[in-house]
C-alpha cells in the first residue's frame, strides 16, 4: 500500500515535468511570444529586446527551461499579465484556491446527498414512471451546457428567490482566517458572514453539480441493479434479514465500489466545469481566472493554474484508488 | 415451473446462432428510447441538409439593421417574414438557427472522426504491437489523461492566436484521443491470447491481416457507442470554447454553440437570443447520448436473451 502511494506519486513528479514542459514548450512557440503577450503588438523593437534580454529569451531554450524550474522551485512563477496585472501567478492562485475548494465541496456534496439515494431509488423502482423520469433527467443533465444552466439559474432562480447573483460575499465587514469564506464566519462567530457567504455559493455549486448529478446518479442505478440480482442478496433476504440491513451491509457496500470511482473523478473534473460556473457568477475562484486568463491570454497565470489543476487531479484520482481498499477488503490483499 | 423451463430453453434456441449485432439490432428497433433518439438525430441530419431551402433569408444579411438601436439595446423583434425576429447584428435570427444546425453537425461529426482516427491509430499500434509502443503510447495518454478534458480542451484552443472553426474542431476531438485509445488498446490486449486469433496465426495469417481483419472488427463495439456519445460532447464542448473566446470569431456561417456563447452579454435583456440555440444543443446532444446509451445496453452481450 505505501509502496503503491509511493510510485504513483513519484509517477505524478515525472507527469508535472512533463507536463510544465509541453506548457513551457508552448508559451515559446506562440507568435511573438511572452514579450508580445507582455507589451502588446505595438512596442517599440527597443523594449522588445530589453525585455527579450530582461526575460533571458536570447538564450538557449533548455537553459530557459531550467532557470524557469529553478524559479518555479522558490516559488517565482512570474507575474499575471491579464487576471490580476502586476500580481504574482503564484499569489492570485494561494488567494483564489479556497474559493473553488469550497464552491467544489459543496457542488459534489450536492451531487452526491441527490444522486446517491436518487439512483438507489430508481434502481429499487426498476421501470417505475419514478425510474423512467429520474432517467431522462439525468440524460437532459448532461446535454445542457453548464455555461446556459447558469445563466438561467442566475436569471430565474436569483431574482426569484432573491439570491445574489454574483460574487462570493457582499461588502461586508468580515474577518478573514483561512479564506473559506463559510468557515471564517464560523471560527470568528459572524454568523450572519457565513449566512451570506453560503447565500452566494448556493446557486453556482447548483450549477456545477448537475453533471456529477447526472454521472453519479445513472453510476449508482446501474451498480444497484447488478448487485440486487446477486445470489447473495437473494440469500439475505431469504434468511429473513430486515431491509435496512440488508440495504447498508449487503446492497450499499458492495454497490459502492464504482460510485466511489465516478465520485473521485467527477471530483477532480469539476474545475473544468467551474471555469464556466465561476465566470457567469463572477466567483473569484481558480476556474474564474483561468477563464480570464485563457479570454486575455494570461500565460504565467495560466501555466500555474494548469499545472496546479494536475496535480490536484492526480491526488484525487490517487486517494479514490486508495479508498477502494477501505471499501472492499478483498483487494487489501494484494 | 416444467413449463417456464422449457419456454425459456425455446426462446434460446431461437436465438442461438444469430450474431450479437444481428441481436443486438433486433432490440433497437423494438426500443422507444432509441427510436426517439434516431428520429431526433434524423430530423437534426436531414434540417442541416434541407437548410439552405428552408431557412427564408440569408443568414449573413444584416437586413434588419435599421431596427437595432445599440444605444437602448434594441433588437428586431417578432414581425412578419421573420418569426423569431433578428439578431444583434440585424440578421434573420430564424435562419440563423436553421442554417447553424449545418456547421453544428460538421464541428460534432469531424471532430468525432479526428478523435476517433487518433484513437484507432494510437490504441491499435499499442495493442497490437506491445512492448516499448505500448508504454511509450500509453505514457503519452496518461500526460493527456492527467487533466480534466474541457480544460486540455481550453488550453488547446489558447494556443491559436487566431481561432476558426477549425481551432475549435481540433481543440475538441484531440481530448478524445485518449479515450478511444485506451478502449481500443484494452481489447486488442485482450483478443491478442484468444482462440480466433491463435487459429488465424496457426493458420499462417499475416500479422497485418490478423490485425485489421480479425481483431479490429471485434473492438468495434464500444468504439460506435463511445464516438455516439462523443458526438453529443463535441457540440456542448465547441459552445463552452466559445463561451470563453476561444471559439470561431467570424459568425457569417452560425453555428449553434458559437451563438450560445457570443450572446452572453446580453443574456438579462434578450433571453431568447440564448435560448433557442441552447435549446437545439440540447435536443440534438439528448439525441445522441439516447441512441449510445441504448446501443451500448444493447451491444452488452450480459442483456442478450
Amino acid at each position: 500500500m505505501l509502496r503503491y502511494t509511493i510510485r504513483r506519486l513519484i509517477q505524478l513528479v515525472g507527469v508535472v515535468l512533463v507536463l510544465s514542459l509541453l506548457l513551457f514548450a508552448w508559451l515559446r512557440v506562440l507568435p511573438g511570444g511572452p514579450v508580445s503577450a507582455l507589451l502588446g503588438e505595438r512596442a517599440t523593437p527597443e523594449s522588445r529586446e530589453a525585455l527579450t534580454k530582461q526575460l533571458g529569451l536570447d538564450q538557449p531554450i533548455f537553459v530557459q527551461y531550467f532557470k524557469f524550474l529553478g524559479r518555479a522551485a522558490t516559488g517565482d512563477f512570474g507575474v499575471s499579465t491579464g487576471v490580476q496585472p502586476g500580481d504574482s501567478a503564484l499569489e492570485i492562485f494561494l488567494q483564489r484556491f479556497p474559493a473553488t475548494l469550497e464552491l467544489s465541496f459543496f457542488a459534489i456534496l450536492i451531487a452526491i446527498l441527490v444522486g446517491v439515494p436518487l439512483g438507489y431509488i430508481a434502481a429499487k423502482r426498476r421501470g417505475s414512471w419514478f425510474d423512467n423520469v429520474s432517467v431522462v433527467g439525468s440524460l437532459i443533465g448532461v446535454a445542457v451546457p453548464v455555461f446556459f444552466l447558469a445563466y438561467v439559474l442566475k436569471g430565474v432562480a436569483s431574482s426569484a428567490l432573491g439570491l445574489p447573483s454574483s460574487g462570493r460575499q457582499d461588502a461586508i465587514d468580515a474577518t478573514r482566517v483561512t479564506g473559506f469564506f463559510t468557515l471564517d464566519g464560523m471560527i470568528t462567530g459572524e454568523w450572519d458572514a457565513t449566512l451570506n457567504a453560503l447565500e452566494h455559493l448556493i446557486l453556482p455549486a447548483i450549477a456545477l453539480a448537475t453533471i456529477p448529478f447526472a454521472v453519479i446518479f445513472r453510476i449508482t442505478r446501474a451498480a444497484v441493479l447488478d448487485v440486487l440480482d446477486e445470489d447473495f442478496v437473494r440469500t439475505a433476504e431469504s434468511k429473513g434479514l430486515t431491509a435496512p440491513v440488508i440495504r447498508r451491509r449487503h446492497v450499499l457496500r458492495n454497490a459502492m465500489l464504482p460510485v466511489v470511482t465516478t465520485i473521485g473523478l467527477q471530483t477532480g473534473a469539476l474545475l473544468s466545469g467551474a471555469v464556466l460556473t465561476e465566470k457567469v457568477f463572477s466567483f473569484s475562484g481558480v476556474g474564474e481566472a483561468l477563464a480570464i486568463g485563457f479570454e486575455r491570454r494570461d500565460y504565467p497565470v495560466l501555466l500555474l493554474l494548469i499545472i496546479m489543476a494536475t496535480i490536484v487531479y492526480v491526488v484525487v484520482n490517487l486517494l479514490v484508488d486508495l479508498s477502494y481498499a477501505l471499501i472492499d477488503p478483498r483487494i487489501r490483499t494484494r | 415451473m416444467v413449463l417456464g423451463l422449457s419456454a425459456k430453453k425455446e426462446k434460446i434456441d431461437a436465438t442461438a446462432g444469430v450474431s450479437l449485432a444481428a441481436s443486438a439490432w433486433k432490440r433497437l428497433r423494438r426500443s422507444p428510447v432509441f427510436l426517439t433518439g434516431a428520429v431526433i438525430i434524423g430530423l437534426f441530419i436531414l434540417v442541416s441538409l434541407l437548410a439552405p431551402w428552408l431557412a427564408p433569408h440569408n443568414p449573413a444579411d444584416p437586413m434588419l439593421i435599421d431596427q437595432v438601436v445599440k444605444a437602448r439595446n434594441e433588437i428586431p423583434p417578432s414581425q412578419p417574414g421573420h418569426p423569431l425576429g433578428g439578431d444583434l447584428q440585424g440578421r434573420d435570427f430564424l435562419s440563423r438557427v436553421l442554417v447553424g444546425s449545418q456547421q453544428t453537425l460538421i464541428v460534432g461529426v469531424v471532430a468525432t472522426l479526428f478523435g476517433l482516427t487518433g484513437g484507432l491509430i494510437l490504441g491499435t499500434l499499442a495493442g497490437a504491437l506491445g512492448g516499448w509502443v505500448d508504454s511509450l503510447v500509453m505514457r503519452v495518454v496518461d500526460v493527456m489523461l492527467s487533466l480534466p478534458s474541457l480544460l486540455l480542451a481550453f488550453s488547446i484552443a489558447a494556443m491559436f492566436s487566431r481561432p476558426s472553426q477549425f481551432t475549435v474542431i481540433l481543440a475538441v476531438s484531440i481530448v478524445q484521443i485518449p479515450v478511444f485509445a485506451r478502449l481500443l488498446r484494452g481489447s486488442m490486449l485482450a483478443q491478442r491470447h484468444s482462440d480466433h486469433v491463435l487459429a488465424a496465426t496457426a493458420l499462417g495469417v499475416k500479422k497485418g491481416a490478423i490485425v485489421f481483419r480479425h481483431m479490429l472488427p471485434n473492438s468495434l463495439g464500444p468504439v460506435i457507442v463511445q464516438s455516439t456519445l462523443v458526438l453529443a460532447t463535441a457540440i456542448i464542448e465547441a459552445a463552452a470554447l466559445s463561451f470563453l473566446g476561444l471559439g470561431n470569431p467570424d459568425d457569417r456561417t452560425p453555428e449553434w454553440g458559437q451563438m450560445l456563447g457570443d450572446v452572453q452579454k446580453v443574456f438579462d435583456t434578450h433571453p431568447h437570443l440564448a435560448a433557442w440555440p441552447a435549446i437545439c444543443i440540447i435536443i440534438v446532444a439528448l439525441g445522441f447520448t439516447l441512441m449510445g446509451e441504448t446501443l451500448r445496453e444493447a451491444l452488452d452481450p450480459k442483456n442478450r436473451r
